[in-house]
């Protein structure tokens, strides 16, 4: 029986992704050995026609990490999507859009003018920018397109299965394609990480009283934290009430709070609004100047509490820009 | 309680009604047009307009729909909730449904009376209709919960306010805990003289009352005592009571007083709390005569039998140095136990009135009266003593100097109406001021002075109690007293200076007086802050317990089952107190007697499998109905003490806790509703 | 799955969704309806216990689903019903305002009033003042400015359709330029 095909893409992404699948180790072996890879643009020299080639649903799953931010990642996404039996978004910016759709904050002119042009170490007085087409002699080249909107995967194409993470862990990842392959699939639409919190598995959830009540949100680069106190009680925005679990509490382990990566459970529909809701509720102050005084403590709620889930955030992307 | 889920794939079938009101609704709402917009919805079986959709026949119509045209779901949109929600929630559940199936539309209060171009109010109508259409195939089966009271009741303080509800409860055949403090009941009414307005003696009107508490079957008067934890809701509090020893078995105790007669010490020596230490008492001793229970106690700290000091423990040692005359005196009875200990009761109440009443300003406070400085200057309280008949001078008004004084000045607002100590004015205190002047008057002939800056007597005969006072030749000056200073005139007797503004003349006296008595203020009882977290109940800014309500719920507190009584809930006088205490004694009877207590199911679960236990809930309810299950890690609401707010639901950060009625898919599909295009 | 709304026929006149409290703006807003006190149509009510229950997913729901602006009602503070859920909203209520003004929705489209239960009239005049600053300020337009946004998806989709069609199914080359899929594979 010939083994499952299996596709890895990447879109507006950082290569996190691809590094987690190399993360895998030695468990990697037991992927490779059991699977097909047809496309894996990091690792391996396939093309797109050979895809364009395959017949629809012959891959058996495409696990595409990335938001998609450009024409031809969309029309990658399409692409794999035709030939895929099951879709899996990758990644958080996959998922939920990601770091990348934080540039839904901006507009598409206004950053490609600070790429191309006011960026401190670009030089380039005539102000060039990249050609979208290119003409040489019978031939034409054409550059793809930046869209003016950041999205997730599920935005532009129907998604079987998120895997969540910035990046997922290994050990989530594994258990994904453990159960794609032995054909153990949850309901489709599915996040591959618990339906729980993540203050469920970390080990500081016993230092947090339950009392916590904020006078003043710090950051972490404004004090010494304690190596085992839960973040919230130390007054440091920590994402993990609003985050589910799955990925044994690594940055919190590790010395950092929760920066929300896993998205939210299924019972949220706005990441960034509920965990706002609750540190906001926990406010000692009751006057507006006094509060007001408490939440300047986070200077950039958008990038704080939307880190990953901007472009699947309940208002997406910046109203009132120019186009 | 978990809701019960309908069988997954029953179709949902509504049944929509549109009443025209006569024309309050109908007059400028199309209705017609709304019923049949709403006809055209998903879900919806019958859309249909009545003209009063509340008379019999209009609910008659509800529950005859339901049956025929098998509705599991019901929309009614009319007047405002808050008059008929109840009214068709039972049609609803008279036509076989359980009434939580049903959702109320308001056109009337919210649209028809309120708005002039009837299309953009038919407009509105059908918005409105469609959130409520889309609403209610979420609704759940809910129950109303009920919660049985236990008939026992506690009141907690013996002051004339713990005394007047207790009698009254124990008189209806309750079972009432009465825990007091002190060693007796009777509180401040206890320590005065005559009340105003009538001038009727304080002690005759409050011992018969003092007496028949201490012999109703049907209460247990634990003097001496005081509450030490308070677990449990309304219907079920558990509550521990620690028991001080007093030395002496009040069961055994016949209140002969040989003991005190025959103690080591022939003269009495040591400050007596009743007489506020302008009198002396033995090591043993009956804190007043009409002290009920009419039993003695030993002072451990004084008594030679006891060594100094307490244990780490709080307990008492037997020095075992005295001759124990007292033991020898009381012979046969044996009332006498040296080795009593501390007893700890554990009871269970179904309802709780609190009545520890108040504390008086302590006016050294405001050193420019010279309390506690100047030997001539008293409180009021204290005079209330002197110029009782069984206080420490024998009802004559004499000063700490052995004399009489033939000038007495009394100044108002010791304590009250001031930035510096109290802003609130303290209700009783131009009354009594005025009656302590008549009093002094009475008993010396002395020359008095009030000095107030309001003359506040408001009350039933209060008014004409002051125009009597002013009558008798009282001195009655508006102005406030700014010094209190000794008189420089004078050598030895201890005279003092009167400085205040006569406001109404404009100049400013300085009358030598021979004495000073400071209407003090009424101040929140000094253990309010503890009392109140021992019981769950809120404070105002001042420091007195809080009322549910002002106005419509002045005995209740924010806490089910638990009222109050008296001063503990703000300065007032004894007339006031008896009538909150009749009135907090009716509410927990109207508790008792009613059986249980039902709660709209509003009511917020947490999901057990899906709460993170991040605690982020915990503080956030004020009615402590959120806590930390320890052995699970996760959050727990007591149903019982949840009042139904949803703050902790929309706070949730993992979405894991549900309100009933209120659930999140709810509240979106209604805003989906109401937002959703309607037709041209 | 009920439809998404559609862009409203007709002249546009403000929708603004309220969020009221039960025990006391709810019941104010009864009372100016007693009193008949007449004002402007373009509130819709939407009934909950208390203040503290308004989640701001509610708030930002109501504003992509197509409200020009959101007004939440409470008791005065000191005053709630259940003690002190009126703060909670009113702290979540300010950071809320700062982010929907990150997000490029004018602040004042989202107002916080204390009514409490006796003051029929300021409903009245809430609802009136408020729809008078956003008809200042216009339609906000959420799901039309989705639908806008979504269009450089649908006119990509439909230029790289009708060339796939151009070039027969399936296994066509999709796309405009598929020399281009390859020399610029990142």
């Amino acid at each position: 029986m010939p083994k499952p095909k299996v596709a890895f893409y990447w879109c507006a992404s950082c290569g996190g992704c691809e590094e987690t699948v190399v993360d895998l180790a030695e468990d990697i072996l037991g992927v490779v050995e059991k699977v097909d890879i047809v496309l894996w643009p990091v690792a391996m020299d396939f093309k797109y026609k050979d895809i364009q080639a395959m017949p629809d649903k012959s891959i058996t799953a495409t696990l595409l990490n990335g938001a998609i931010r450009s024409t031809e990642q969309e029309e990658m996404a399409h692409l794999l999507r035709r030939k895929s039996q099951f879709m899996i978004a990758y990644g958080s910016c996959a998922c939920t859009g990601g770091i990348p759709s934080l540039a839904n904050q901006f507009p598409r002119e206004q950053i490609l003018k600070f790429n191309y042009e006011d960026a401190p170490s670009v030089v380039n007085e005539k102000k060039t920018r990249p050609q979208l087409a290119f003409t040489d002699g019978a031939r034409t080249v054409n550059l793809p397109t930046l869209h003016n909107v950041v999205r997730s995967l599920d935005q532009v194409v129907d998604v079987d299965y998120y895997v969540p993470g910035c990046p997922p862990t290994p050990k989530l990842t594994k258990a994904a394609v453990t159960a794609l392959l032995e054909g153990r699939l949850p309901p489709k639409g599915s996040v591959i990480a618990p339906d729980i919190a993540l203050c469920d598995e970390c080990p500081r959830k016993a230092s947090k009283p339950t009392n916590v009540a904020f006078t003043e949100f710090k950051r972490p680069h404004q004090i010494l934290m304690d190596p085992e106190k839960c973040f919230l009680a130390q007054g440091v925005v920590c994402m993990g009430p609003s985050t589910r679990s799955g990925c044994e509490a690594a940055c919190t382990v590790g010395g950092m709070p929760c920066t929300g990566c896993f998205g939210p459970t299924s019972r949220v529909r706005d990441q960034g609004l509920k965990i706002m809701s609750s540190l906001c509720a926990n406010l000692v102050p009751k006057e507006e100047s006094d509060i007001n005084k408490v939440l300047e403590g986070i200077p950039d709620p958008i990038g704080t509490f939307y880190r990953y889930g901007l472009a699947t955030s309940m208002l997406r992307r910046k109203m009132n820009m120019p186009k | 309680m978990k809701p019960i889920v309908p069988k997954k794939y029953e179709p949902v079938r509504i049944g929509f009604y549109i009443c025209h009101c006569g024309t309050n609704i109908a007059g400028m709402v199309d209705v017609e047009a709304v019923a049949k917009y709403v006809g055209t919805l998903p879900n919806v079986a019958v859309s249909r307009t009545y003209k009063y959709m509340c008379s019999d026949p209009g609910q008659e119509m509800i529950q005859q729909d339901i049956r025929e045209d098998r509705l599991n779901r019901v929309v009614v949109a009319a007047c405002s909730p808050m008059l008929h929600e109840r009214t068709f929630r039972k049609a609803t559940e008279a036509g076989g449904l359980n009434p939580y199936y049903f959702q109320m539309v308001n056109v009337r209060e919210h649209d028809s009376w309120v708005h002039t171009d009837r299309t953009e109010a038919t407009r509105k109508a059908m918005a409105l209709a469609r959130a409520a259409i889309q609403r209610v195939p979420h609704h759940k089966p809910l129950e109303v919960k009920k919660v049985a009271i236990n008939p026992n009741v506690l009141v907690v303080g013996g002051g004339i306010a713990g005394i007047h509800a207790a009698l009254t409860l124990a008189n209806a055949g309750k079972m009432v805990y009465l825990v007091e403090r002190d060693a007796t009941i009777g509180g401040h009414m206890a320590k005065f003289d005559k009340t105003f307005p009538t001038l009727d003696c304080a002690m005759c009107v409050l011992s018969p009352k003092m007496a028949a508490v201490g012999s109703h079957p049907n209460i247990h008067l634990w003097t001496y005592s005081e509450v030490a934890k308070v677990d449990g809701y309304v219907g079920n509090f558990k509550v521990t009571v620690r028991r001080k020893p007093r030395y002496i078995l009040e069961d055994l105790c016949t209140g002969c007083q040989e003991c005190v007669n025959a103690c080591v010490y022939k003269e009495p020596k040591f400050a007596d709390e009743f007489n506020l230490g302008l009198g002396k008492r033995k090591p043993v001793f009956l804190p007043f005569p009409q002290a009920i229970p009419p039993v003695t106690m030993i002072d451990p700290e004084v008594c030679l039998n006891f060594k100094r000091g307490k244990n780490p423990d709080g307990s008492r040692t037997v020095s075992d140095k005295c001759k124990k005359t007292c033991i020898e005196a009381c012979g046969d009875r044996k009332a006498i136990d040296f080795k009593q200990q501390e007893e700890i009761k554990d009871i269970t109440v179904g309802t709780i009135i609190m009545a520890t009443g108040f504390q008086i300003f302590d006016a050294k406070r405001t050193p420019y009266y010279g309390y506690g400085v100047y030997p001539n200057v008293y409180n009021a309280l204290e005079i209330e003593r002197l110029i009782n008949a069984s206080g420490p001078t024998e009802g004559e008004l004499i000063m700490r100097n052995g004399q009489t004084p033939k000038k007495v000045a009394i100044v108002h607002c010791v304590g009250s109406r001031d930035e510096n100590t109290n802003r609130w004015c303290s209700r009783v205190c131009c009354l009594y001021s005025l009656k302590l002047a008549h009093l002094i008057k009475e008993h010396t002939e002395a020359e008095v002075y009030n000095f107030y800056i309001d003359m506040r007597t408001p009350g039933k005969s209060m008014e004409e109690f002051y125009n009597r006072i002013a009558e008798e030749g009282v001195h009655i000056i508006r102005g406030k007293v700014a010094d209190v200073y000794p008189d420089p005139n004078d050598g030895t007797t201890g005279r003092l200076v009167v400085q205040a503004e006569d406001t109404l003349t404009n100049r400013i006296l300085k009358i030598p007086v021979d004495m000073v008595v400071l209407g003090v203020g009424l101040e929140p009882h000094p253990e309010a802050e503890t009392l109140r977290r021992m019981f769950n109940l809120s404070c105002s800014s001042e420091g007195w317990f809080l009322e549910r309500h002002p106005k419509l719920a002045p005995v209740n507190t924010f806490t089910d089952g638990i009222f109050l009584a008296g001063c503990c809930q703000g300065p007032k006088d004894i007339p006031d107190t008896v009538a909150q205490a009749g009135a907090a004694a009716a509410e927990a009877f109207s508790l008792i007697d009613k059986g249980h207590i039902e709660q709209e199911p509003n009511t917020a679960y947490i999901l057990a499998d899906e709460c993170s236990g991040c605690k982020s809930c915990i503080p956030l309810c004020p009615y402590t109905a959120i806590s930390f299950d320890e052995s699970r890690k996760k959050a727990l609401i007591n149903e019982a003490l949840c009042k139904g707010c949803g703050t902790c639901v929309a706070s949730c950060p993992s979405g894991s806790i549900v309100q009933n009625l209120f659930e999140d898919a709810e509240i979106f599909s209604e805003i989906d509703g109401v937002l959703a295009e309607l037709p041209a | 799955m009920i439809e998404p709304s559609k862009p409203l026929s007709g002249p546009w006149t403000p929708r603004i969704v309220a969020f009221f409290c039960n025990w006391c703006t709810y019941t104010a807003a009864d009372l100016a309806g007693v009193s008949r006190m007449k004002h402007a149509s373009n509130v819709r009510i939407i009934r909950l216990m208390c203040s503290g229950r308004v989640d701001p997913q509610f708030i930002v729901d109501a504003l992509a689903k197509g409200a020009d602006a959101v007004l939440i009602g409470g008791c005065h503070p000191n005053d709630c019903h259940y003690v002190e859920g009126n703060y909670k909203c009113l702290r979540r209520y300010q950071m809320l305002r700062r982010m929907i003004a990150d997000m490029g929705i004018e602040p004042e489209r989202l107002r916080l009033e204390w009514i409490s239960a006796a003051e029929g009239e300021k409903v009245k005049r809430v609802v009136n003042e408020m729809v008078e600053t956003i008809k200042r300020l216009g339609p906000l337009g959420i799901p039309q400015k989705f639908e806008e946004w979504d269009r450089e998806m649908e006119h990509f989709a439909q230029h790289v359709a009708a060339k796939d069609a151009a070039a027969g199914n399936g296994c066509a080359e999709r796309g405009t330029q598929p020399q281009t899929l390859e020399t610029t594979h990142a």
